[in-house]
Order: C-alpha cells, then sequence, then structure tokens
C-alpha cells in the first residue's frame, strides 16, 4: 500500500498517534508528527512510498514537534528526536518540515555503518551510476534534480550509500533538496516537477523539496554499480569543463566528502579505493544546466 | 513487566523467539542504553549471530563497527597517555573502562565510554597535569566555579581534552570525593594496584575494578548508562568469581576500603535485575556488611527502575521520580549539606538561565 492510496484524514491521524510509518528504501522510517507543515510535506512529496505493516521492524523511529506547549505560541519552536534523543537545538516552527529530512539524514548517516556514506547526489542512467560528491553550495543537489528531471534515475541527493561488502550504491531516494535560486532554475528547466513549500529563513537561506520520480522510488530496493566520481563545482559564468581527475586525487577528495570514513577503519579505506578504482573520476566546472546534461548524458551512454 | 533487553542479557537463547516489534524494542532499549555493541557481543558469545534477523543485525553490526573503531584509538590513546606519565616517573595507573580493555576483562565488550580515566597520588597531581598540558591537553572547563568546585572537594581535577584528537582525559587522585560521606583511603588503593605486562602500566586489583564500578554506579545521579554500569558489574562479577577465593577476598576489601553499602546494592541488584550467579551465603553477609541502617524496600522501589535501560518502553509513572531522588541521593552522600544546597541551587539556577539562550 502506497501513501498516496490512503485518504488524507487517516496519514494525519497516524502522524498524530502512534507514527505514519514509511519504507524509504532500505530503510523503515516511523513519523510521529501533530504538525500541519509536516503532514502537507509527507502527503506533496511522498505519496509513492510504500507503508510499512505494523508489526514490521522500525528502524528509525523519529517525532518531530514543539519543544513545549509554551513554545508552541511563544516564539514557537519545533524540535526533531531520534527514539527520545535530540541531536539537534530546536529551529524557528515554520521550518519543521526541512527539520525533518535533516534529522532523518543525520539518522541514517549515524547509524548505517554497513555502508560507506558520502556527502554525495546519486543517479543512475544506463545501469551506470553517477556520484556527485560535494560542499554545499557546489551544485550538486541542483545537478541532482536537473538529472532526475530528465529521466535519471535518482538514488539520493545527499548520502550516497556504498556497500561496504559489494561495493554497489544502495539507493535511498528522498525528496531533493534546493536551496534559493536553484528553486526558480529548476521550475524554469522543469515546469512538470513538484516542488514543495518553499520553507525560508533556514540557516541554509529558503528551502524547496523536489518530489522524486515514481519510478525511482519502485526502484529504490536496486542497488547500483558506480561508473563516474564528479565532483561538481558551480561556477557563474564559467564555460562546461569536465577535467579528469588523477585516482590519487580523487580518492583524497573523497574522503573528505566521506561521513564514516574513520569509523569503518581498513573497510573504509577498501570501499573508497575501490570505488576510485572502478570508477573514472572528475572535476566538473559549470554554469549551464543544459550543457551539462546533455555532456553528462553523453557520458553516460 | 520486565524489559527485553535484561531478559535477552540474563538468557540469550531466548532472542530465538521474538518477532520483528520485540526486535524493535530489544534494538530500542540497547542503543538508549549504550550498550547494543554489547549485546552483539552477547549474541556472538552464544552462538546465534547467524540467526539474528537481517534488519536487526544490522543495527547490531553498525554499533560493532563504531566500538571496533572506538577500540582501536583507545589503545592508541593509552600508549599516548603512558608515555606521558612515563616522561615524569609517574606510574600509569588506569581505571575503569580503559582497565577492562588492556585487562581483557569480558566488561570492555561493547563498551563504549567518552574518557580515560586514571588515578595518581595526590601530591603528583600538579606535576601530571603540567605534563599533559604541555603535551596538547588543556583544560576546557572554564567556569571558574566549577573549577575552584573540583579543586577543592572533588576526587579529580576538571577534565582535560586534547587540543588535536579531542580525546578526554579524567584524572584521579581517589575514586569518591574528598568530602563524600564514605571517602576511601587512596592509599589503600594505590597499595593493592596490579601490573599489566603487556601494556607496561598498572590497573587496580580485581576486587577494586569491582568495587569502583559499584562505588560509581551506586553513587551516581545520572543514570543514562545505569544499565550499562549494571551489565559491567555482572560480567566482571561472572569473569572473577571463577578464581577461587573470590567472594571473600571482595567482602573483606569492601570492609577495608568501607565500601559495604555499594557492595551490597551491587551484589543485589546485578542478581535481581541481571540474575548474576552469587552464592546465598555472600548475599547475606554483604547484607551484614552495609553499614547503614538500610530501608530495602525503598531502595528496591527506586533502583529496580532507575537500573533499567533508560527507554521510554521499561518506564512505568514512577520512574521520573525514582531517578529524582536517586539524584538528590548522590549529592547527599557525595556531599555534606552546607555545601550540597548552595551547590544545588547554583546549578539549577544556571541551567534555567542557560535553556532560554
Amino acid at each position: 500500500m502506497k501513501l498516496a492510496e490512503l485518504p488524507k484524514n487517516l496519514i494525519i491521524s497516524h502522524l498524530k498517534h502512534g507514527g505514519l510509518k514509511l519504507k524509504i528504501g532500505a530503510f523503515n522510517v516511523c513519523i510521529y508528527s501533530p504538525i500541519d507543515t509536516v503532514s502537507e510535506h509527507l502527503l506533496v512529496l511522498y505519496g509513492d512510498y510504500d507503508i510499512v505493516s505494523d508489526n514490521d521492524f522500525i528502524d528509525f523511529h523519529t517525532v518531530v514537534k514543539s519543544p513545549s506547549i509554551i513554545r508552541r505560541y511563544f516564539r514557537p519552536q519545533v524540535n526533531f528526536s531520534f527514539d527520545g534523543y535530540f541531536p539537534f537545538k530546536p529551529l524557528p516552527y515554520t521550518q519543521a518540515s526541512a527539520m525533518f529530512e535533516w534529522g532523518l539524514n543525520w539518522c541514517i548517516a549515524n547509524h548505517s555503518h554497513q555502508y560507506l556514506v558520502i556527502h554525495a547526489a546519486v543517479v543512475e542512467r544506463n545501469g551506470k551510476a553517477f556520484i556527485f560528491p560535494g560542499n554545499p553550495g557546489s551544485g550538486k543537489s541542483t545537478l541532482c534534480a536537473a538529472l532526475v528531471c530528465n529521466g535519471w534515475r535518482l538514488l539520493s541527493d545527499e548520502l550516497t550509500l556504498v556497500s561496504v561488502v559489494d561495493g554497489l550504491v544502495y539507493p535511498a531516494p528522498r525528496p531533493i533538496s534546493l536551496k534559493n535560486k536553484s528553486i526558480e532554475v529548476i521550475r524554469a528547466l522543469s515546469p512538470d516537477a513538484v516542488i514543495g513549500s518553499v520553507v525560508n529563513n533556514t540557516a541554509k537561506g529558503a528551502i524547496g523539496h523536489v518530489r522524486p520520480p515514481t519510478e525511482s522510488v519502485k526502484l529504490a530496493s536496486v542497488p547500483a554499480m558506480p561508473a563516474k566520481l564528479i565532483f561538481p563545482k558551480f561556477l557563474d559564468g564559467s564555460k562546461t569543463i569536465l577535467a579528469t581527475l588523477s585516482k590519487s586525487r580523487a580518492l583524497l577528495k573523497l574522503v573528505e566528502n566521506c561521513f564514516n570514513y574513520n569509523i569503518l577503519g581498513v573497510n573504509g579505506f577498501n570501499c573508497v579505493s575501490d570505488l576510485v578504482n572502478d570508477s573514472d573520476c572528475f572535476n566538473l566546472e559549470y554554469s549551464s544546466l543544459n550543457e551539462t546534461l546533455l555532456l553528462l548524458t553523453d557520458l553516460s551512454d | 513487566m520486565k524489559p527485553l533487553l535484561s531478559t535477552i542479557f540474563t538468557n540469550p537463547q531466548l532472542a530465538l523467539e521474538l518477532d520483528s516489534n520485540q526486535w524493535d524494542y530489544l534494538i530500542r532499549q540497547a542503543r538508549n542504553g549504550n550498550v547494543l555493541a554489547r549485546l552483539g557481543y552477547i549474541l556472538e558469545e552464544a552462538r546465534l549471530f547467524g540467526q539474528i534477523p537481517i534488519k536487526p543485525f544490522l543495527h547490531i553490526r553498525s554499533a560493532q563497527i563504531y566500538f571496533e573503531r572506538f577500540y582501536i584509538s583507545l589503545q592508541r590513546e593509552i600508549v599516548i597517555i603512558n608515555g606521558v606519565l612515563k616522561s615524569i616517573n609517574v606510574p600509569l595507573v588506569l581505571l575503569k573502562g580503559s582497565a577492562y580493555v588492556v585487562q581483557n576483562d569480558t566488561a570492555a565488550k561493547g563498551r563504549i565510554f567518552s574518557d580515560v580515566d586514571i588515578l595518581v597520588p595526590e601530591e603528583k597531581l600538579y606535576e601530571v597535569e603540567i605534563a599533559l598540558l604541555k603535551e596538547g591537553w588543556f583544560c576546557n572547563t572554564l567556569d571558574p566555579y566549577d573549577n575552584k568546585y573540583y579543586r577543592k572537594w572533588m576526587h579529580e581535577i576538571p577534565p582535560l581534552r586534547h587540543l588535536k584528537r579531542q580525546t578526554s582525559i579524567d584524572v584521579h587522585h581517589n575514586i569518591l570525593p574528598k568530602i563524600a560521606r564514605f571517602c576511601p583511603d587512596a592509599k589503600q588503593l594505590m597499595a593493592n594496584i596490579v601490573k599489566n605486562r603487556e601494556h607496561d602500566l598498572w590497573v587496580l586489583s580485581r576486587e577494586d575494578r569491582v568495587l569502583h564500578s559499584a562505588i560509581h554506579l551506586f553513587h551516581e545521579g545520572d543514570f543514562k548508562y545505569g544499565f550499562r554500569d549494571l551489565s559491567d558489574l555482572d560480567l566482571l562479577l561472572k569473569e572473577f568469581s571463577q578464581q577461587e577465593g573470590f567472594w571473600e577476598k571482595l567482602l573483606q576489601r569492601a570492609k577495608v576500603l568501607r565500601q559495604g553499602m555499594p557492595l551490597y546494592y551491587a551484589l543485589r541488584y546485578t542478581h535481581l535485575i541481571l540474575k548474576t550467579p552469587i552464592p546465598n551465603k555472600i548475599l547475606q553477609l554483604s547484607a551484614s556488611q552495609a553499614c547503614n541502617k538500610l530501608n530495602i524496600r525503598l531502595m528496591d522501589s527506586l533502583f529496580l527502575r532507575a537500573l533499567l535501560p533508560d527507554h521510554k518502553s521499561c518506564n512505568d509513572r514512577w520512574t521520573g521520580l525514582a531517578r529524582w531522588v536517586l539524584f538528590v541521593r548522590s549529592h547527599w552522600l557525595k556531599m555534606p549539606l552546607y555545601l550540597m544546597i548552595p551547590h544545588l541551587f547554583r546549578k539549577t539556577f544556571k541551567r534555567m538561565f542557560s535553556k532560554d539562550q
């Protein structure tokens, strides 16, 4: 049963009592939240996700709600908790939906050491996974959204999960988080894209989430073989330049973008070096999304 | 209802009968009690590792991977600290978690903690602190009240943190505050330390390791990791009691160090909650050694709640109150009233104040 097949009032009732249980990639997530913006966010963006049956094991029990009754009305705030643990300070109430996404990222990144977890977007075409590691501002999410809107499969826009056992990338497709100008850029590029309510004034500016394609959610349990490792850099006015990157440089840059490289020890090193050896590695400077799309599509043929 | 976690710690075989909903609670209780990795080792020891359903298995493995990394870093940290103390000719005496690790005690398995605790003679405290500061540790307790409080009343100096590695060390000169009601004589502890040849350093004797663990837990004010500490005691007692004469020596040491009360609680509650095999005679002897008049039913009602894993599925309506009473009790044990009242006032105001920032 998919979320979209449930009546709206039932979904809201689940969220307010007991929790709504969704299958997100390899993870079963329970979400408890009485907040309207959170239910709206889920209704608009998570319609294609399967509901987990009541007796199944839940990987992450999450709660998004006000710290107290007072904080609901006076300078309203919202808190994220993972089974009673609060990884963050409270945020303004209006940022509840964004906080859910960040909170879930935190849960996955800190409790999934069966994977090498890379801070990277990952998409797939023709069986080839393209991994785009990058710091905030490098444009990886924008690039990821553009590719996904052009028929590429979304595996993740934020957390690339590479299995330490088989070296494959395991998907955890979630809404793609766009910041500031990127929201308009993607709207212009792909008028059909569904973008949830924009949350303003977060620490990262305005944030809008793009609904993941139905097909990508459907294939969420199918891993992909890593093929290209591309470090994007958005530079206003630059030409589109794809430059080969030496394996050794690529390895060092990749390690900087891993969440749990230090924890995995020798397995982490082997995983990173296999990934770099088996992929073609590039630096990508770009400003035109259209040019970049053509270039990457060529590369995936 | 008995929490699932203590049931499985007591009898791992029962894990085979859990449904996925129960696994869900088991993993959550173990994670919140900081014993998820240890749960893994207990199931591994019982040869059940291959039979755990994949989802809970991945969470257990994930915690173990984290633990394995922690274990390697800790070993390196101990080598570095040993080097610093050697340079000033002070023998390194490890306490608690790090001691279990170098001694290969079963209590080291899956035990994740944040500080290395060491014991040095009080007269060497200054020298040790300077040596550590020279090697890159610094004191990040900036609040002058806290700093003074530590140095004047406590059994340790403020925690030191290493500038580059961000590791933390607690330098103790005793195992209870100087002003505590039942403070042992640190010289007695030092007189009984044991050499660890493999790492070329020292640890407390077996009996003293048990007593220190008991003292720590039953003077504790925060029971976030109470279950983990209780499980430490369970593992230490099971392992050490294989040695002839261990129980008698343990009771004897408790008398010398004036720790009859924490030892009695340790034996009673490991036995009640984790079914630790303790001879009846020893339990009785230990009860008679516990020096103050015990209102054991009251204590049971507090400890049998506070020592369960800190997860909402293990709480009843009295758990919060029990933890609060024990919090106040811990201060009462650790400091005289004339110090405690201003101290608690100060802490409460500070907490209220900083919450709003």
